[in-house]
């Protein structure tokens, strides 16, 4: 019986390393592609070296139960369910929305009926930012990037022939999105649903909207005081709902690094975390509720990399830092899509791969659900029938490949899980920056992740000017394209015109003194911290204030935030 | 006019796009290039694009729109040019903008639209050029 150490790379023999000799003078005579166009890089796509070959001395250092144990067991390496998924599949969730109300739940009904198992929210602009559709700030944003919600009388129609009692929802909506829930919660209720039935996501994460995707309304210390509150409530009143999504794909997609990504999503997670732990509630009471969402980009190995490093980190974090107790709260959940950013408008079609690479390297990672984008959107909203192409590249990765049926299969790669430990190694580096800032959002007020994110996209973008990046169809392989035959989705100006009427009919119908009412008691709980904001905004939600009007309430009292930029 | 300072150009982000990835991109590859750029910074109206523009004497506008609104904001902005009788600044853009309604914004005086993938040099080069053309508009 061999005693076996439990570190993955101790074992070496005189043979082993005379190979290795071999193998070295064997690789210094090839002769490498190189130069612009060639494709050969010998960094990942966030400037990681890479080595020729990976072998044991690059995991020596690894310790088996320390760093990977098994499935569903702590750090959560290889995945935080002892199956994978062979008990179940990641959640195929496509976000949609556009136009309208009525026409947005015309999709939902479409993508249920195909086999989608769950709902994922798109709202447009003016929503996201808190404004009306009639606002003068509104102008031609009507419905273009996502569903115009102003009033409950929207968010009901939204879900018309839903049971919104069995289906769970995501909302990607942010600056707003205490009041998304509201509308959410009173449009169920008045289906006879109650809250604590309700299945779903809000995104709600404000810090990476100063970081990256810039769609704020207030500043950030009392906007953190809205998504603690709404954390708090949440988590008393709706059991079965995910109170925040810690997002890093916006970061990605305005340019940062997948290290980048990485260390900015978990320090965000953590602000939270802190922020709740300082509002006097357990980490165990909300902790299982937090779900991240990140980017799935197209340097493969890359990607696994940071999804299994993420959860190692996590996990570390929450038992070893913040003193969580309970197995749910050290377990790192999440969302992936795959990268807008690697899309190309060049040959779209080609778009279709992309994803299918990226998604698969979702899937290897371990994420809980899926969104793979179609192969249009870098050009308009995405139609139905590449909407469905989206889904079935999903499909056929869940039942035709069978690398669902075994859990972490590239778990002991040697390459893989050194790029997990660099990862980790990168992600602890930028959280101590960050801490000498003082803490995240003194690092947003100082322009720290802005200045980084800036810098790491110029860096790429030069590197693709000078064909060290090759992307297909852009820098090489072009075509001389023809008018593209894609057929895109248009959102018509009328749309725009029958919103703005109809949140005027939602004003000239509701009572007025309620109105007023249910917006003063919202104001005077915005001036007392110790009253929690959400029982206020379903009151407002309910007597049908639109929005914009719940917004500027809470303005009035929190201000808006305006951005020192960089570049 | 004087020759002898830099071309300088406003880059610009419209109505409640956030997306600022390519205006960032562009107006450092811009400064690179020895242009002075002036980044207008998010959600911007048109007004106050065309102002900022008359007010630093610049030579061009580069809006950047993902969000959709690019049949709406580009021709307000063109307006507003034409109303300051400042149709002579060079105003080009970029975003997610599809084939036909590039065409379209062209025909109505956008001077060129540049659509994901678009080499940086080529929009150097193209700005360089339209904004010499118009302080030299004998040469």
């Amino acid at each position: 019986m061999i005693d076996r150490p439990t570190d993955m790379g101790a074992q070496t023999t005189p043979e082993f390393e005379e190979q290795r000799r071999a193998w070295e003078r064997e690789s210094a005579a090839g002769k490498p592609r190189s130069g612009p166009g060639s494709g050969a890089v010998d960094r990942t796509i966030s400037d990681i070296p890479l080595k020729t070959v990976y072998a044991p001395a690059d995991v020596a250092h690894l310790d088996l139960p320390r760093d990977l144990a098994w499935p569903g067991q702590y750090p959560y390496t290889r995945g935080i369910h002892p199956n994978g998924y062979r008990d179940r599949l990641w959640t195929m969730r496509q976000f949609a929305g556009f136009g309208n109300a009525k026409q947005t739940n015309e999709r939902y009904h479409f993508l249920l009926s195909q086999g989608q198992t769950g709902l994922s929210v798109a709202f447009d602009m003016p929503t996201l930012m808190g404004y009306d559709s009639d606002a003068p700030q509104a102008r031609g944003e009507v419905g273009k990037c996502g569903v115009a919600i102003d009033s409950l009388a929207d968010m009901e129609t939204l879900f018309e022939g839903i049971d919104m009692g069995s289906i769970t929802t995501s909302m990607t909506i942010n600056g707003p999105a205490a009041i998304a829930v509201a509308q959410y919660i009173a449009a169920a209720e008045k289906k006879g649903i109650p809250r604590r039935m309700l299945g779903g996501t809000i995104q709600a994460d404000i810090l990476k909207e100063y970081i990256a995707q810039k769609e704020w309304i207030f500043p950030p210390r009392p906007h953190m005081r809205v998504i603690v509150d709404m954390i708090a409530f949440c988590t008393e009143q709706m059991p079965r709902w995910n109170t925040i999504s810690i997002s890093g794909y916006h970061i990605r997609e305005a340019g940062s690094t997948a290290a980048q990504e990485l260390a900015f999503t978990l320090a965000d997670g953590f602000a939270y975390v802190e922020a709740c732990m300082k509002a006097g509630m357990d980490v165990d009471s909300f902790a299982s509720r937090l779900s991240y969402f990140f980017n799935a980009h197209i340097d493969f190995f890359e990607e696994i990399a940071k999804f299994r490093a993420a959860r190692r980190i996590y996990a570390r974090h929450m038992r070893e830092k913040y003193g969580a107790k309970n197995p749910k709260s050290w377990q790192l959940r999440f969302h992936t899509q795959t990268a807008g950013c690697s899309a190309t408008a060049q040959q779209p079609e080609n778009n279709i791969v992309r994803v299918a690479y990226e998604a698969l390297s979702a899937v290897l990672g371990g994420t809980q659900s899926l969104h793979t984008n179609s192969m249009d959107e870098v050009l308009a909203l995405p139609s139905e029938k590449s909407v469905e192409i989206a889904l079935r590249t999903q499909q056929v990765l869940a039942y035709e490949t069978n690398v669902t049926n075994v859990v972490d299969p590239l778990g002991g790669s040697y390459y893989v899980e050194a790029l997990t430990d660099e990862m980790e190694r990168q992600a602890e580096a930028y959280f101590a920056q960050i801490e000498e800032f003082g803490g995240v959002v003194e690092a947003i007020e100082s322009g720290f992740f802005q200045r980084e994110i800036a810098e790491a996209s110029y860096r790429y973008q030069r590197s693709v000017e000078a064909k060290d990046r090759v992307i297909v169809g852009v820098n090489a392989f072009q075509k001389n394209e023809t008018q593209s035959d894609l057929e895109l989705l248009r959102i018509t100006e009328e749309v725009e015109r029958e919103q703005a009427r109809g949140v005027a009919q939602v004003r000239a119908k509701r009572d007025a003194d309620r109105v007023q009412v249910t917006l003063d008691r919202l104001q005077a709980a915005c001036r007392d911290p110790k009253d929690n904001l959400m029982p206020h905004l379903i009151d407002c939600v309910n007597a049908y204030c639109t929005e914009g009007e719940i917004v500027e309430a809470m303005v009035k009292v929190y201000g808006r935030y305006v951005e020192r930029s960089v570049f | 006019m004087a020759l002898d300072r830099p071309l300088r150009v406003i880059v610009a982000k419209a109505g409640l796009d956030g997306h600022d990835r390519g205006a960032k991109v562009i107006a450092r590859a811009l400064r690179d290039a020895g242009m002075e750029v002036i980044y207008t910074g998010l959600f911007q109206t048109p007004e106050q694009i065309v102002q900022t523009a008359i007010q630093e004497d610049a030579d061009g506008i580069g809006l950047s729109i993902l969000s959709g609104a690019h049949m709406t904001l580009f021709p307000l902005v063109l307006e507003q040019l034409a109303a300051q009788g400042a149709d002579d600044i060079v105003f080009f853009g970029g975003g997610t903008i599809p084939p036909e309604d590039v065409e379209e914004l062209t025909k109505r005086g956008v001077r060129a639209i540049f659509t994901p993938g678009a080499p940086l040099q080529e929009i150097v080069d193209f700005v360089r050029r339209e904004c010499g053309k118009r302080r030299a508009p004998a040469a």
